[in-house]
């Protein structure tokens, strides 16, 4: 196989990890996420509520950005390319060796590690949660039968669970040193071939040159 | 997403472990709109157990307050220049200053606190001054009296309780909760507490308690919410 990689060194070769479609829906899902996140809490954290006082702007925020993502997430998912959407979803939901590295144990790794998938599932689950727990909060400012007990701790719940697994992720894309290379593949779309060889094998080997599977 | 796959000759590697921790992610988090509060509440309760310096570090999501204001930003108190004016249909006006006004008999309690939204707040402390001894410094109300409208120096607000209403053995003019004085977010340096009715009859900022013969719609109620707030027994409950 040409241009084999080498395990140890870093490399100058870089291969393609994450296409247009894949970025864009990460990046839009991140700033909503932190639009979201900064006007939720100036609504649900009395201290910063005195910082902005202004409920009714926060809430617009809050609610504009909800749409606009939701939006987003359609339009990605209609004009973006299907092929890569279906690629990521397949690669995600299916488990292998996964569980064995989830366990501690040497197992060489795809394009996402098991905990990038678990991650990715968990946030996509989230999503879900969110987006019902928040269409009953405001529905149910008009129609009292959709006035759920249950809602607002479904809603705070996720919040409190996507804050934590957030501030992991960020640690790892940002400051981990043997993580952080990633970064670049979600920012200009690919990384080193070398970092690639060591930390997800089986998907860097079939992307060497001349080699045409995906 | 999806459809696309079917495409692909060879069937995946793997067991779709994934899409079923995302369905049962999803089933458990909906369940939760059941299960979800009484937990916290248990939880709650358990927490309010333990000493305060403890529970003050243990973040407790929905048993937080929600701060709703209508005219921000919040009203500023000084204690130089505050006054808690009592008129209306009371024998003598009177200005209580806000030591003056912790110099009245004091009243505590611990209470719940619902918000007609949806969320609450268990086992808060209060401590203040009940309606019968405001009105008793006032000289006490005049025989046409029936209600008071609290008037918030968060202009407009403005709720009515009746006295009988008022008279409730849990209502209160709170100036301290949870063993502090209010702070401003919360209504300094004194609001209504109505624990047997909705948040939005509990005025915060409070400036004016002013005594007349009939029942106005407030602030809310002006805007669709019901004027007899109780708790589970009205806004459709």
């Amino acid at each position: 196989m040409p241009g084999s990689v080498a395990p140890t060194a870093p490399s100058a070769r870089r291969i393609a990890r994450f296409d247009a479609t894949e970025r864009t829906l990460h990046w839009v899902h991140a700033l909503a996420f932190l639009v979201m996140l900064a006007s939720g809490l100036v609504l649900y954290v009395p201290a910063l509520t005195r910082l902005l006082p202004d409920r009714p702007l926060a809430k617009t925020i809050h609610l504009v950005t909800a749409v606009a993502w939701l939006a987003a997430l359609a339009l990605i998912a209609l004009a973006g390319n299907r092929r890569t959407l279906a690629r990521d979803r397949r690669e995600i939901e299916r488990f292998d060796d996964d569980l064995r590295w989830l366990r501690g144990r040497p197992a060489p790794q795809g394009r996402f590690n098991a905990g990038q998938k678990a991650h990715a599932i968990v946030q996509a689950a989230l999503a879900v949660l969110f987006t019902v727990s928040g269409a009953l909060l405001w529905l149910g400012e008009r129609d009292t039968d959709l006035r759920l007990p249950g809602t607002i701790v479904l809603h705070d719940g996720a919040m409190l669970v996507a804050v934590a697994l957030v501030l992991g992720h960020l640690y790892l894309a940002l400051v981990h040193r043997s993580t952080r290379p990633a970064l670049r593949g979600m920012v200009r779309g690919d990384v080193d071939a070398g970092w690639a060889a060591r930390h997800h094998p089986k998907w860097a080997a079939a992307e060497t040159p001349g080699d045409d599977r995906v | 997403m999806g459809g696309v796959d079917a495409a692909r000759p060879q069937p995946p590697a793997g067991r779709p472990l994934g899409r079923r921790a995302f369905l049962g992610l999803v089933g458990v988090g909906l369940s939760s709109l059941l299960w979800g509060e009484p937990l916290v509440r248990l939880l709650d309760r358990a927490g309010g157990a333990l000493p305060d310096s403890l529970s003050a570090v243990i973040p407790s999501p929905a048993g937080g307050w929600r701060i709703y204001a209508v005219n921000p930003p919040f009203p500023t108190f000084d204690p130089a220049t505050w006054r808690l004016r009592i008129d209306g249909l009371v024998r003598q006006p009177v200005e209580l200053s806000a030591a003056e006004l912790r110099a009245l008999p004091r009243a505590d309690q611990v209470s719940d606190f619902h918000c007609v939204t949806g969320w609450s707040v268990y086992d808060v402390r209060w401590g203040g001054v009940r309606f019968d001894t405001l009105l008793a410094a006032a000289g006490g109300v005049r025989p046409e009296a029936r209600a008071i409208d609290v008037v918030s120096a968060e202009e407009p607000y403005v709720d009515t309780l009746t006295l009988e209403q008022l008279q409730s053995p849990d209502a209160m003019l709170a100036y301290d909760m949870d063993g502090a004085p209010l702070t401003r977010e919360h209504g300094a340096p004194a609001r209504v507490v109505m624990p047997q009715m909705y948040g939005y009859k509990g005025v915060k900022w409070v400036a004016r308690l002013h005594v007349t013969d009939r029942v106005e719609p407030g602030y809310w109620e002006q805007r669709g919410y019901d004027v007899d707030a109780w708790v589970g027994r009205s806004n459709g409950a």
